[in-house]
C-alpha cells in the first residue's frame, strides 16, 4: 500500500499528520509540497507533530520526506515536532543533524591572464620533470655501464620474452600485410610502365630502410610501451615504489633500467624480423599477380637494398626501442593514485610514445640526408 | 525464537584442491550484529565472499530468508543482493567519480526517482555517516577514514536489510575506528538492520558483536559460536581464548 498523509486539527493550533501505509524508495511517497501548501493554509497553525500509528515499513524516502517538508515549512513559523515519528527514524535524523558541515568546494575559476599563468608554470613544472627523469635514466645508464646498476637479470629475461618472443605473432601479421599492401599498390603504377620487377626495390627499400623499424615501434608502443605504464602505475598505486625508495634502491635503476635495455634490444632483432615478414609479403603479391620468378624477385631486392639500408633501419628500431621504454616508464611512474589515473598513464604512454617515434623518425632521415646516407 | 536473516550449511570452501574451512554451519540472526572472527589467513574474507554471491561454494548451501542462493536462478539472485549492502575493506568507491556520484549510482539504476530526490537522499546518506558537504569531493582528497565511511553512505543508499562489513577498522586510527564501531549500532538501532561484520580486531568485536563464530585455522572448521563477551568468560578451548586474550593467559 502506497504511503499516504491526513491532516488532523487539535486544540491549540496544532496540527498532526497521520501517515498510512508503506514509505519506500520503490513506491510513491505523497509530495511534502501539497501537505506543506495544506498547512500554510490553514491559518493559526504553530507546530506540526506526527502520528505513526498505522505506518507501515519505511525506509530512507521517510526520512526524505520530513526533510523536505522542514525546508518547505522553514519560513513559515510552523514547529514540525519530530517526537511522533518511529523510533530508529529520529534517531536516523538526529545523526543525520549531527553530522558538522564540511567546508564547501570552492571551484574558483581566476581571469583568462592568471589561468594562462598557471598553465604555463604547470607545463613548466611538467618539462622539468622529463628532464629530471631522463637525467635519473642517463645517471643510471651510466652506472649500468660502469657494472654498479641494481637490478635483477631475471627482470631482465622476463622482460625481454615478454616484449619479444611474445610480440612475433602480432609483428608478423602487420608485417607481412604491410608488404603485402606495400607491393600491391606499387604494382598497380609501376605496371602502367611495365617495371613490375621494380616492386621488389619498392618494397625492400621501403621495408628495410624505415617502414620495418615503424611498424614493429608502433605496435611496440601500443603493446608493451602501455604495459609498462600500467605496470609501473599499478605499483606507484600500491606503494610498491615508494618501498623501493625508502629501503634505498633507485626505482629508475631498478625498474626502468631493465625495461629500457630490454626492449631496445629486441626491437632491433624484432625489425629485422620485420623486414623479412615485409619483402615475403612483397614477394607473395610479386609472384601470384606480376608473375615474377622467385629467384628474380630475390635478386632484384638484394640489388636495391644497400647494407647502409640495413644498419638505418636497425638504428630506427632502437632509438624507437629507447623512446617507448622511456614514455612507456615515465607516464607509468608519475600516474596519480587512482584507478583512472592508471587509464590516463597508458593512454598518455601510447600518445607520447607514437608521437617520440614520428619525430624521432623525421630527425634520423633528415641527418641521413644531410650525412648523404 | 529469533528468525536467521542468513544460515550457512555445510559449507565448504577451497581453492582447487586447498581447502580453507569446511562444514561451516551457522546462522545470522536478523537485526544483531553477528561477527565473523579469527586469526589472519583462516578464510574470514574468503567466507565473506561466499556469502555475498562472488564465489560459488565447493559444497554446501548458503541461505538468504529461507531461500537458497546458488540454487536461486539469476533474476532472484540479483533481487536478493539488492538488499544487501557491503563495506569493503578499502571502501571500493569509484574512483573517477565523486562521493555523490558513488552513492547516487545504485539509487539511479534500481529506483525511479527523479533526480532532485537523489540529490536528497545522497545529502541524508552522506550526513548519516558525518560527511555532510562532502558531496563533490573525490575520493582520492579524502583520508582513510572518511573513504571508509563514504563506502558506507554507498553501502546503506538502498536502505539494505543486511550490511556486511569487511574489517571496518583496518588501517584506521582507535578513535575513528571507535567512531565507526558506534556508527554500526547507531544503523543497527535506527535501521533494525542485521548486520554481518568480519574482523579480528578484539575492541571493535567486544564493542559491536551480539553473536560471532570463530573460525579456526588449524581445524578448518568453527570451532566456538556464541555472544563474544561469553566466550571470552568461557572459551570452549585453547585457541578461542588464546585469541580473546591476544595470546595472554587467563590471569
Amino acid at each position: 500500500m502506497r504511503g499516504s498523509v491526513a491532516l488532523r486539527l487539535e486544540p491549540g493550533g496544532r496540527a498532526v499528520l497521520a501517515l498510512r501505509g508503506q514509505f519506500l524508495l520503490d513506491g510513491g511517497v505523497p509530495s511534502h509540497e501539497e501537505v506543506a501548501r495544506d498547512l500554510k493554509d490553514l491559518k493559526g497553525i504553530s507546530s506540526v507533530g506526527f502520528d505513526c500509528g498505522e505506518l507501515g515499513k519505511w525506509d530512507s524516502s521517510l526520512l526524505a520526506f520530513v526533510l523536505r517538508l522542514e525546508g518547505e515549512l522553514g519560513g513559515s513559523g510552523i514547529v514540525v515536532e519530530r517526537s511522533g515519528l518511529p523510533k530508529g527514524a529520529k534517531r536516523l535524523l538526529d545523526l543525520a543533524a549531527s553530522s558538522p558541515r564540511g567546508q564547501a568546494r570552492e571551484r574558483e575559476r581566476g581571469s583568462l591572464f592568471l589561468r594562462t599563468g598557471q598553465w604555463a608554470s604547470s607545463q613548466m613544472i611538467k618539462s622539468w620533470d622529463v628532464v629530471g627523469f631522463l637525467g635519473e635514466v642517463s645517471w643510471s645508464m651510466g652506472r649500468l655501464v660502469t657494472g654498479r646498476a641494481r637490478f635483477r637479470g631475471s627482470d631482465l629475461l622476463h622482460v625481454m620474452h615478454r616484449c619479444g618472443v611474445d610480440a612475433l605473432p602480432i609483428v608478423s601479421l602487420i608485417s607481412f600485410l604491410v608488404g603485402l599492401i606495400l607491393a600491391f599498390v606499387g604494382a598497380v603504377q609501376l605496371r602502367v610502365f611495365g617495371a613490375q620487377i621494380f616492386v621488389a626495390a619498392l618494397v625492400g627499400i621501403g621495408m628495410v630502410r624505415v617502414l620495418g623499424a615503424i611498424m614493429t615501434g608502433i605496435i611496440m608502443a601500443g603493446r608493451t610501451g602501455a604495459a609498462f605504464a600500467a605496470e609501473l602505475g599499478t605499483m606507484e598505486l600500491n606503494e610498491e615504489i615508494d618501498a623501493l625508495r625508502t629501503l634505498g634502491i633507485p626505482p629508475v635503476e631498478f625498474l626502468v633500467l631493465p625495461r629500457m635495455v630490454g626492449l631496445s634490444l629486441m626491437m632491433p632483432l624484432l625489425c629485422v624480423y620485420s623486414d623479412l615478414l615485409g619483402i615475403l609479403g612483397g614477394l607473395s603479391v610479386g609472384v601470384v599477380m606480376l608473375d615474377i620468378n622467385i629467384q628474380e624477385y630475390l635478386r632484384m631486392t638484394r640489388e636495391a637494398v644497400k647494407p647502409s639500408y640495413f644498419w638505418i633501419g636497425v638504428f630506427h628500431s632502437f632509438v624507437f626501442g629507447v623512446l617507448v621504454a622511456i614514455t612507456g616508464c615515465f607516464h607509468g611512474m608519475r600516474a596519480g593514485r587512482s584507478a583512472s589515473s592508471v587509464g590516463q598513464a597508458a593512454t598518455s604512454a601510447v600518445v607520447s610514445g607514437i608521437v617520440s617515434i614520428i619525430v624521432a623518425t623525421a630527425v634520423i632521415t633528415y641527418l641521413c640526408q644531410v650525412l648523404g646516407l | 525464537m529469533e528468525t536467521a536473516a542468513i544460515k550457512i550449511e555445510n559449507l565448504t570452501m577451497a581453492y582447487g584442491d586447498n581447502v580453507i574451512q569446511r562444514d561451516l554451519t551457522f546462522e545470522v540472526p536478523e537485526g544483531k550484529v553477528t561477527v565473523i572472527m579469527g586469526g589472519s589467513g583462516c578464510g574470514k574474507s574468503t567466507l565473506l565472499r561466499h556469502m555475498l554471491g562472488l564465489v560459488e561454494p565447493k559444497r554446501g548451501r548458503v541461505l538468504y530468508w529461507g531461500e537458497d542462493f546458488w540454487g536461486a536462478d539469476e533474476a532472484r539472485r540479483l533481487s536478493i543482493m539488492r538488499r544487501i549492502g557491503v563495506l569493503y575493506q578499502g571502501g571500493a568507491l569509484w574512483s573517477s567519480m565523486t562521493l555523490a556520484e558513488n552513492v547516487a549510482l545504485p539509487l539511479k539504476e534500481f529506483t525511479r526517482l527523479t533526480e532532485r530526490e537523489i540529490q536528497e537522499l545522497v545529502s541524508l546518506k552522506l550526513a548519516l555517516v558525518g560527511l555532510a558537504g562532502f558531496e563533490d569531493f573525490y575520493p582520492a582528497e579524502l583520508s582513510g577514514g572518511m573513504r571508509k565511511r563514504a563506502a558506507l553512505a554507498r553501502a546503506i543508499a538502498l536502505d539494505p536489510e543486511i550490511l556486511f562489513f569487511d574489517e571496518p577498522s583496518a588501517g584506521l586510527d582507535p578513535v575513528s575506528a571507535r567512531r565507526l564501531d558506534e556508527l554500526i549500532l547507531e544503523l543497527k538501532e535506527s535501521l533494525g538492520a542485521t548486520i554481518v561484520v568480519v574482523t579480528h580486531e578484539l575492541a571493535s568485536i567486544f564493542a559491536v558483536g551480539d553473536h560471532s563464530v570463530f573460525l579456526d585455522s588449524v581445524e578448518k572448521t568453527i570451532t566456538a559460536m556464541g555472544p563474544p563477551k561469553d566466550l571470552l568468560a568461557h572459551p570452549p578451548n585453547e585457541r578461542v581464548r588464546e585469541f580473546l586474550t591476544r595470546g595472554g593467559s587467563l590471569n
